[in-house]
């Protein structure tokens, strides 16, 4: 009766936690629900979302998507309006790093799990990446129509007929459709999707994408999903189809055209730039030799 | 008393973090990209007919919040249903539409998928995943599918299936968003087959 006892230790060295911070009942829990929301593109699954050691708000549903995916041997990126150097980006890989014990990037090649709050890379993603968006208000049709049990229903009959309302309301003040981020989606013919507040801009980048896109709102409960290589429509009209934001002027710093740029205030005498919104894009961009007007 | 104890329940994972893991992470890649095989790398023993891959898939997803039916051959061995309530806890229903899960080492008798939960219109994620333990898997020919996860077209093929497949899953789909979802394992293999994949023809343009 003196047999050997073997304590695999599962958590990171130190921490005490389990791996990725989560137990694995909740994991399990998290990971069915992703399955539904696979195999449904675009419908919200209700999950019973945890509380997690920071506030709503700062991506409690995309941290336990990814803590329910994630594996020793992922690579994990975080990026923030498209920054990997933000405060909620450097803490949740700080929180990945710590409870995880996995190797971190910033480099959206190298990444297999990117984490990200109201952006979508630059960088075209592969076949064996996973994008996981932080979520606020993961229904599309919530300042339409305030009652969940309403809501429900027109996803049901798919009756989208309010959002089409809604778009046609900014053309009659606007003259155009003024909605630019949020923008609802089609998803795969079926479902109206909320793609998370990003900018109209990374609409087109979601629609037959190779990559896996997940979506975790943790205040609201919902995990929805878009397959890879699946169709993602932005609604529009025939006389007023969809277009993505401009701008007039390339990167300050790598001079890239055609990505998306945040307008940075550099005095108080109305000085300003406008630089890349994706920090690796424009980092590998200028490791490349190319230049902008402030570099 | 002990050691028959011991001997007779077979183990579990080894290490139930990493390995649950990893056989979620093969299912997830699995329902993303309908008909693609990939490899699933098993080390359990379960107790006959329950094979490992069909083990590991209720290792990996089911526990106690998630009732499983088990088919004829299943249920006519006990240790397969004392190996299951032992390593994960999860009720073990006697009607196929009461389940989250359906483990299947026959697929060939596999009951109408129409008997298991389909969803309702409100909550079509309330529906019924099949794990099918098939003796051959195939995506070099068999039926073709498009749809969500597949750029173009896929082909997939496995054995045994009910005679009546072909129209039992064009039926199916037909339903979406309700409907089931297949998990399809073979030897060391897992294809899925979620819903939202139709039957196309092979040579057809693609349409997803």
């Amino acid at each position: 009766m003196n047999a050997q006892v073997q304590i695999q230790v599962t958590a990171s060295p130190g921490t005490g936690y389990n791996f990725a911070y989560l137990d694995e009942g909740t994991k399990r829990m998290i990971r069915r629900a992703i399955l539904k929301a696979i195999a449904i593109p675009g419908y919200q699954v209700p999950f019973a979302a945890r509380e997690m050691p920071m506030p709503y708000g700062w991506g409690t549903g995309g941290v336990q998507v990814t803590a329910a995916i994630l594996g020793s041997s992922d690579v994990l990126k975080v990026i923030d309006q498209g920054a990997d150097d933000t405060t909620n980006a450097v803490s949740i890989r700080r929180f990945f790093t710590a409870t995880a014990g996995i190797a971190t990037t910033t480099r959206t090649a190298e990444a297999t799990v990117i984490q990200t709050r109201h952006r979508i890379p630059e960088a075209p993603l592969a076949e064996g990446q996973v994008l996981v968006y932080q979520v606020p208000i993961p229904e599309p049709l919530r300042f339409l129509e305030p009652r969940e049990t309403e809501t429900r229903q027109l996803h049901a009959l798919a009756e989208y007929g309010l959002m089409h309302v809604k778009l046609y309301e900014d053309i009659a003040r606007h003259g155009h459709i003024a909605t630019t981020y949020a923008y609802p989606v089609e998803v795969a013919g079926r479902y109206v999707m909320d793609p998370s507040p990003t900018p109209k801009f990374d609409n087109p980048k979601m629609d037959d994408c190779p990559a896996l896109q997940l979506f975790g709102a943790g205040r609201e409960k919902r995990i929805y999903a878009i397959p890879p290589y699946t169709r993602v429509r932005s609604l529009d009209f025939e006389d007023h189809p969809f277009r993505v934001q401009s701008f007039d002027r390339p990167c300050a710093l790598c001079g890239a055209e055609d990505v998306y740029l945040d307008e940075v205030v550099l005095d108080d005498a109305g000085g300003r730039m406008f630089v890349c919104s994706d920090t690796d894009h424009c980092e590998t961009r200028r490791a490349d030799g190319h230049t902008g007007e402030a570099a | 008393m002990a050691h028959t104890l011991a001997r007779q329940l077979a183990h579990g994972f080894a290490d139930p973090v990493h390995e649950g893991q990893a056989v979620f992470r093969a299912a997830m890649e699995a329902l993303s990209r309908p008909g693609r095989i990939r490899p699933l790398a098993i080390a359990l023993t379960p107790p006959a007919p329950l094979t490992p891959e069909l083990a590991a898939l209720a290792l990996a997803l089911t526990d106690a919040d998630t009732p499983v039916w088990l088919d004829a051959p299943l249920r006519e061995e006990p240790a397969v249903a004392g190996f299951l309530r032992f390593h994960t806890g999860a009720p073990i229903v006697a009607s196929p539409g009461q389940a989250a899960f359906a483990l299947i080492a026959d697929p060939a008798g596999c009951p109408a998928f129409t008997e298991f939960a389909q969803g309702t219109p409100a909550y079509p994620d309330a529906s019924a995943t099949l794990i099918l333990a098939v003796e051959t898997l195939s995506d070099a020919d068999g039926p073709a599918f498009a749809g969500p996860g597949i750029r173009g077209t896929m082909r997939l093929d496995a054995g045994p299936l009910p005679a009546d497949w072909a129209s039992r899953w064009a039926a199916n789909q037909a339903g979406f968003p309700l409907g089931v979802d297949l998990l399809l394992v073979a030897a060391g293999r897992l294809a899925g087959l979620p819903r939202s994949a139709r039957p196309a023809a092979p040579e057809a343009t693609p349409c997803t």
